[in-house]
C-alpha cells in the first residue's frame, strides 16, 4: 500500500507543472460514502486520486438522500453518484435552494426498471416483453395478493411510478414498495433459495448484477414527454405508459465553494468519468471479491493507470 | 382520625370510579354507533375524516419558526462554533483510537493494550470472569477484522457518553434543586423519549454539520434523558441525617453537594451512567445516516450489498461491547469505594492502576516490534462472513422453514392483520378518539383521559390521520403477540434462579443487536409483508415484557408467597391469586415500555416497507421537509405519550392500592 502511494505520488509528479497554476487549500475535502459498494469504492478512488496531488482528504458516512443538504451547506464537498432516478429530485431541490452546482455528468449511463433473475425466465419464457409478463401475472401471485401478480417496487421516496404504470397499461399486478435497497435485496435472496419467480425494482449499474444476472422487462420505449402528456405512449389517455429511459444520467455534485478553496481538484472533479464497466469493476471487487473499499480503490487505481491519469494532468 | 379520612377517600373512590367506568362505556357506545353509521353509509364525509380544508398548515408554519431561530437568532452561529469544540475533542479520540491523522498524532493505540487494560478494569472490577470478558471482547473484535471500525465508533462514545453524564448528571442536580427546572424538563424529557429518531436526525445535521459531530451530538441527547432522572432520584433519596452531618461540619453548599449529596447517591447515578451507555450503543447504527463512522456505517454498506455474514458478525460485536460495558459498569455500581488503613503504602493503594499502566506501556512496546500485536490485517482475520451467509440462506431454504413461515404468513396476513388494518381505518375519525379517550379514562383516569383527547385530537389535524392510524395498528398488532409469548416466557423463567439469568441475558442480546439486522431475516421469512413488520417489532418488545414479569414476579415479597404456601395453595393458584396480582404493576411497567420500543421499532420498519408514518418520515430526509418532518415525528411522540401517561398512571395507583412501594 505505501509502495503504491509512492508511486502514485511520482506518477502525478510527473504532471506536477500543470497542477502548479493554482494552491489547494490544505484542509481536508470531505468526500460522502453511502451504503452502495460502487459508489463508496468510486469515492475512495477519487479521493486517492487528491491525496496524490497533495490534498487531504476525509470520507464521512451520510445517508444519500439528507446528503444533499451537506454539500449545499459546504460540511461536504461534493457527491459523487447522482442518480437521476433515485436522487433527482433531492438534487434539484437542493440546486433551487443554491449552494452546489452540477459538476458534469459520467459517461456512465443509468437504467432503473421492472426487473426479473433470470431464473425467473423457466416460469415465464415470454419475457423479457411486458405482454409476456401481464400474461403470466398469476406465476408472480402471493399470498396477499391473490391471482393477480406482485410487482416489488422501489421505495416510494424513489418515486418510480410503478402503480401509475401497472394502470395505464392495464396490468394484472399488485405493486408492493419495499422500504430500502436491503429490502429488495432480501426479497431476491430470498426467491433465489427455491427459484421462485419474482419481479422487483432494480438499477443498473450495481452489484447485483453480479450476484443474479438477469434482464430487465421490455416495456413500450420511453418518448419524451411519457410523464407529462398522456398523448405519448400507447395509452392515450394516461401518463407512464412507456419504460423508464434506459440511459438516466450519473452526475457529479459538487459544492459552490470548491471551485475557489480547491481549484485544482476541482478542475479533476469535472473531468472525472466513468463508464459503466468501469464502476460493475469497482463494484465486483468489493461484493466478490471481498477487498476492503479502500483497497478495491488501490487496486483499481493500478490497474487502471491510463483512465484516470489524465484527469489528473 | 386516619381511619376516617381513609373511609371517606374509599367511599368517594367508589362512585367516581363507577361514573369513570359508565362515562368510558357510554364512550364507546357513541364509537360504535357512529362507526355503524358510517357502515350504513349514514355518516356525512366530514365526521369521518377531517376535510382537508380544516386541516392547518403546522410543516409551514414550523418552517417559518424554524428558519427564523436558524438564521435571525443566530442559532446556527452558535451551534456551529459548539462543533469546532466538539470537533476538535473527536479528533483527538479519533487520532488515540484509530490513527485520524489529527492532533496529538500519537495513535493508533495498540489492540493489544486496550485489551490488556480492559482486562485489569474487569479483573478491577469483578475479577477474572470480568477480565476475560473485557479482554475477550477486544480479542475478538480484533481477531474478526473489525478493530478499526469498532475504535472509531469507539472514538465518538468516548465523546458522547461523558458529554451526556456530565449534561444529565448538572441538569438533574438543577431539577432536584428548583421545581420550576423539574416541571420544564419532565415533559421536554416525555417528547424526547418518544420522538422518533429520524425526526432529530436532520436538525442534527443542519446544526451540528454532517459526520461525528452529528452523530455525537444526536447520540448524546438520545443518551441523557435517563441520566437526568436517575440523578434526580438518587439526590431526592438522601437521608436527612447524612445532611445534617454534613451541615454540622460546617460545609458549604458546593460541599455539601460535592461531598454529601453526590456520594450519597452513588449508586442512583451509577445506574444513569450505565443506562447512558446503553443508550449510546443502542444509537451506533442509526446515526451511521448522518456521519457516525465506525460499525453502523459498516453495517449499512454490508447490507446494501446483502452481505448477511459479515452483518451478523458486526451485530455479535456491538453486543459483545454493550453486555462488556453493561456488565461493568453495573459491578461498578455494586463495588464500594477501597478504604485503605492509615499507612498503606502508595503502590499498594494504587496497585491495579500501577497493574494496568504496566500492561499498556508493555504492549505498546510489544507492538513496535511486533507487527500483529498492533494491527491485525485483512487478510490475517478470522472473518466468517461468507461460511455464515451460506448457513443462513441454507437455513431458509429448508423445506419444513418455507412450509412453517408461509403458513404463518399466510394466515397472518390474510386473516388477521390485514383485516384488522382495515377495520381501524374504516374507524370514523371521532370514534377513535373516542375510543382512545375511553381506554385512557377506564384505565389512567380523569387526567389521561383529556390529554388523550387533546393528542389524538392534534394527531386528526396534523393530516396524517390514516398513516398515523396504520403506525398504531402496526404496534398494537406487535404487542399485542409479545404479550402472548413474552409474559408465559417471563412466568416459566421466573420460577428459578438459573433461567431467570439465561433468559435475561438473551434480553440483553435482543436489545442490543441491530435492529437493523432483525429486518434482513424476517424479509427472507415473511416477504414485504405486514407480518416481517410485525415480527421485527415482536422481537424488540418482547423484550420488556419478560424483562419485568421476571421482575415482578420475584420481587413479590416472600411473606405473602409464604402466606400462600400455608393455607394450601396449589402452584396454579399461588401464581393466579398471589403473585400475578402483586407483579401486576411492575409488568405494567414493562408493557408500557414494551409499547415504546414498539413505537421506536415501528419507525425503523420503514426500511422493510409500510405504508405508515415512518414512510413518510423516511420520505423527508432528503432534507427539504424539516416542518414536515417535524409534524410526523410530533404525531408518533403523541400517541406513543397517550399510552405513556395512561399506563404508568395506572400502574403507580395500583401500586398505592397494593401498598407496594413506587
Amino acid at each position: 500500500m505505501n509502495k503504491f502511494t509512492t508511486a502514485l505520488t511520482a506518477g502525478v509528479l510527473a504532471f506536477a507543472p500543470m497542477a502548479l497554476f493554482a494552491e489547494d487549500s490544505s484542509d481536508p475535502i470531505v468526500i460522502p460514502i453511502h451504503n452502495w459498494s460502487s459508489q463508496i469504492v468510486m469515492s475512495h478512488v477519487v479521493g486517492q486520486i487528491f491525496e496524490s496531488m497533495g490534498n487531504n482528504v476525509e470520507f464521512v458516512t451520510t445517508d444519500s438522500q439528507a446528503v444533499y443538504e451537506s454539500v449545499r451547506m459546504g460540511d461536504v464537498t461534493l457527491e459523487l453518484e447522482v442518480w437521476e432516478g433515485a436522487f433527482g429530485a433531492s438534487f434539484r431541490a437542493a440546486l433551487e435552494k443554491g449552494g452546489l452546482h452540477d459538476a458534469g455528468d459520467h459517461d456512465a449511463v443509468t437504467r432503473e426498471d421492472w426487473w426479473y433473475p433470470m431464473w425467473t425466465k423457466d416460469a415465464c419464457p415470454g419475457l423479457p416483453s411486458w405482454e409476456a409478463l401481464n400474461d403470466c401475472a398469476a406465476v408472480f401471485a402471493t399470498a396477499e395478493t391473490g391471482d393477480k401478480g406482485r410487482y416489488l417496487d422501489g421505495p416510494v421516496d424513489w418515486l418510480k411510478h410503478g402503480q401509475e404504470r401497472v394502470e395505464a397499461l392495464g396490468m394484472d399486478f399488485v405493486v408492493v414498495n419495499a422500504g430500502s435497497a436491503a429490502a429488495l435485496w432480501a426479497e431476491i435472496g430470498a426467491a433465489e433459495a427455491n427459484k421462485t419467480p419474482v419481479v422487483v425494482f432494480n438499477w443498473t449499474p450495481n452489484f447485483a448484477e453480479a450476484v443474479w444476472p438477469g434482464e430487465f422487462v421490455e416495456f413500450p420505449k420511453w418518448e419524451d414527454g411519457c410523464d407529462k402528456d398522456p398523448a405519448v405512449g400507447p395509452n392515450k389517455d394516461a401518463l407512464y405508459d412507456c419504460g423508464n429511459p434506459a440511459d438516466g444520467y450519473l452526475k457529479k455534485a459538487a459544492w459552490d465553494g470548491m471551485k475557489d478553496k480547491w481549484p485544482a481538484a476541482y478542475d479533476v472533479l469535472t473531468k472525472i468519468s466513468f463508464t459503466n464497466p468501469q464502476i460493475a469493476e469497482m463494484a465486483r471487487l468489493v461484493d466478490v471479491e471481498e477487498l476492503e473499499p479502500e483497497e478495491a480503490a488501490a487496486e483499481w487505481l493500478e490497474a487502471n493507470p491510463t483512465v484516470w491519469q489524465g484527469w489528473a494532468s | 382520625m386516619a381511619d376516617v379520612a381513609g373511609s371517606i377517600k374509599n367511599d368517594t373512590v367508589g362512585p367516581a370510579q363507577w361514573s369513570r367506568g359508565r362515562v368510558a362505556l357510554a364512550l364507546v357506545a357513541v364509537a360504535v354507533f357512529l362507526t355503524l353509521l358510517h357502515y350504513a353509509g349514514l355518516l356525512p364525509d366530514w365526521l369521518f375524516r377531517i376535510p382537508e380544508s380544516m386541516i392547518p398548515p403546522f410543516a409551514g408554519w414550523l418552517d417559518a419558526i424554524f428558519n427564523f431561530v436558524k438564521d435571525d437568532l443566530g442559532l446556527l452561529k452558535l451551534t456551529r462554533t459548539l462543533t469546532e469544540g466538539l470537533e476538535w475533542l473527536l479528533d483527538v479520540t479519533a487520532n488515540l483510537m484509530f490513527g485520524k491523522r489529527r492532533w496529538p498524532h500519537i495513535g493508533p493505540i495498540p489492540w493489544t493494550a486496550v485489551a490488556g487494560v480492559a482486562a485489569v478494569i474487569g479483573y478491577y472490577l469483578g475479577g477474572w470472569r470480568m477480565a476475560a470478558l473485557g479482554a475477550g471482547t477486544f480479542i475478538w473484535t480484533a481477531l474478526i477484522g473489525q478493530w478499526k471500525i469498532a475504535m472509531e465508533t469507539m472514538s465518538v462514545l468516548m465523546v458522547a457518553a461523558p458529554l451526556a453524564f456530565f449534561i444529565g448528571l448538572t441538569l438533574g442536580i438543577l431539577a432536584w434543586k428548583y421545581t420550576w427546572v423539574n416541571r420544564t424538563i419532565k415533559p421536554v424529557l416525555s417528547v424526547l423519549q418518544t420522538l422518533p429518531f429520524f425526526t432529530y436526525l436532520l436538525p442534527a445535521v443542519i446544526f451540528f454539520k454532517v459526520g461525528p459531530t452529528a452523530g455525537a451530538v444526536a447520540t448524546t441527547i438520545y443518551a441523557i434523558p435517563p441520566m437526568i432522572l436517575m440523578t434526580t432520584l438518587g439526590l431526592q433519596k438522601v437521608s436527612p441525617e447524612v445532611v445534617e452531618a454534613g451541615n454540622m461540619s460546617g460545609c458549604t453548599k458546593w460541599q455539601l453537594l460535592r461531598h454529601v449529596y453526590l456520594p450519597s447517591a452513588r449508586t442512583e447515578i451509577l445506574v444513569g451512567v450505565n443506562q447512558v451507555i446503553m443508550l449510546c450503543l443502542a444509537m451506533v447504527v442509526l446515526t451511521a445516516f448522518i456521519g457516525m463512522p465506525g460499525l453502523g456505517a459498516k453495517l449499512l454498506a454490508m447490507m446494501g450489498s446483502f452481505k448477511l455474514g459479515r452483518s451478523f458478525e458486526i451485530g455479535v460485536t456491538i453486543v459483545l461491547l454493550a453486555v462488556m460495558l453493561d456488565r461493568m459498569s453495573k459491578a461498578w455500581v455494586v463495588k464500594q469505594p477501597e478504604h485503605f488503613e492509615r499507612g498503606t503504602p502508595w503502590w499498594r493503594r494504587h496497585a491495579i492502576l500501577l497493574t494496568g499502566v504496566a500492561v499498556f506501556v508493555f504492549f505498546c512496546i510489544l507492538a513496535q516490534f511486533v507487527d500483529l500485536a498492533a494491527e491485525i490485517g485483512r487478510k490475517q482475520n478470522f472473518s466468517q462472513g461468507k461460511e455464515i451467509d451460506t448457513l443462513i440462506k441454507g437455513f431458509l431454504a429448508l423445506e419444513p422453514v418455507q412450509a412453517t413461515t408461509g403458513a404463518i404468513r399466510y394466515v397472518l396476513n390474510v386473516w388477521i392483520l390485514n383485516p384488522f388494518r382495515d377495520f381501524l381505518l374504516s374507524i370514523p375519525t371521532p370514534a377513535f378518539i373516542m375510543l382512545i379517550v375511553a381506554f385512557a379514562l377506564s384505565l389512567g383516569g380523569k387526567k389521561p383521559a383529556i390529554y388523550g383527547a387533546i393528542f389524538f385530537s392534534l394527531v386528526a389535524l396534523s393530516g396524517w390521520w390514516d398513516r398515523s392510524v396504520i403506525t398504531l395498528y402496526s404496534v398494537i398488532s406487535a404487542v399485542s403477540l409479545a404479550l402472548l409469548i413474552g409474559v408465559p416466557l417471563g412466568i416459566v423463567a421466573a420460577r428459578s434462579e438459573k433461567w431467570s439469568q439465561r433468559v435475561l441475558l438473551a434480553c440483553d442480546t435482543a436489545q442490543t443487536f441491530p435492529s437493523f439486522i432483525y429486518l434482513i431475516p424476517a424479509i427472507m421469512l415473511f416477504g414485504i409483508t405486514a407480518t416481517s413488520v410485525v415480527m421485527s417489532i415482536l422481537i424488540f418488545a418482547m423484550v420488556p415484557l419478560i424483562r419485568y414479569t421476571i421482575e415482578g414476579l420475584r420481587t413479590v415479597p416472600p411473606e405473602m408467597t409464604e402466606a400462600a404456601d400455608m393455607s394450601g395453595a396449589t402452584r396454579m393458584q399461588k401464581l393466579w391469586n398471589v403473585q400475578l396480582p402483586l407483579a401486576l404493576p411492575t409488568m405494567a411497567v414493562g408493557f408500557n415500555q414494551a409499547i415504546m420500543f414498539a413505537f421506536f421499532m415501528v419507525i425503523i420498519a420503514a426500511f422493510i416497507g409500510t405504508q405508515d408514518l415512518g414512510q413518510e418520515l423516511q420520505r423527508t430526509l432528503a432534507g427539504t421537509d424539516l416542518g414536515k418532518n417535524f409534524v410526523l415525528g410530533i404525531c408518533v411522540s403523541l400517541m406513543a405519550l397517550t399510552f405513556d401517561l395512561t399506563i404508568m398512571q395506572w400502574a403507580s395507583d395500583q401500586k398505592k392500592a397494593l401498598g407496594l412501594p413506587d
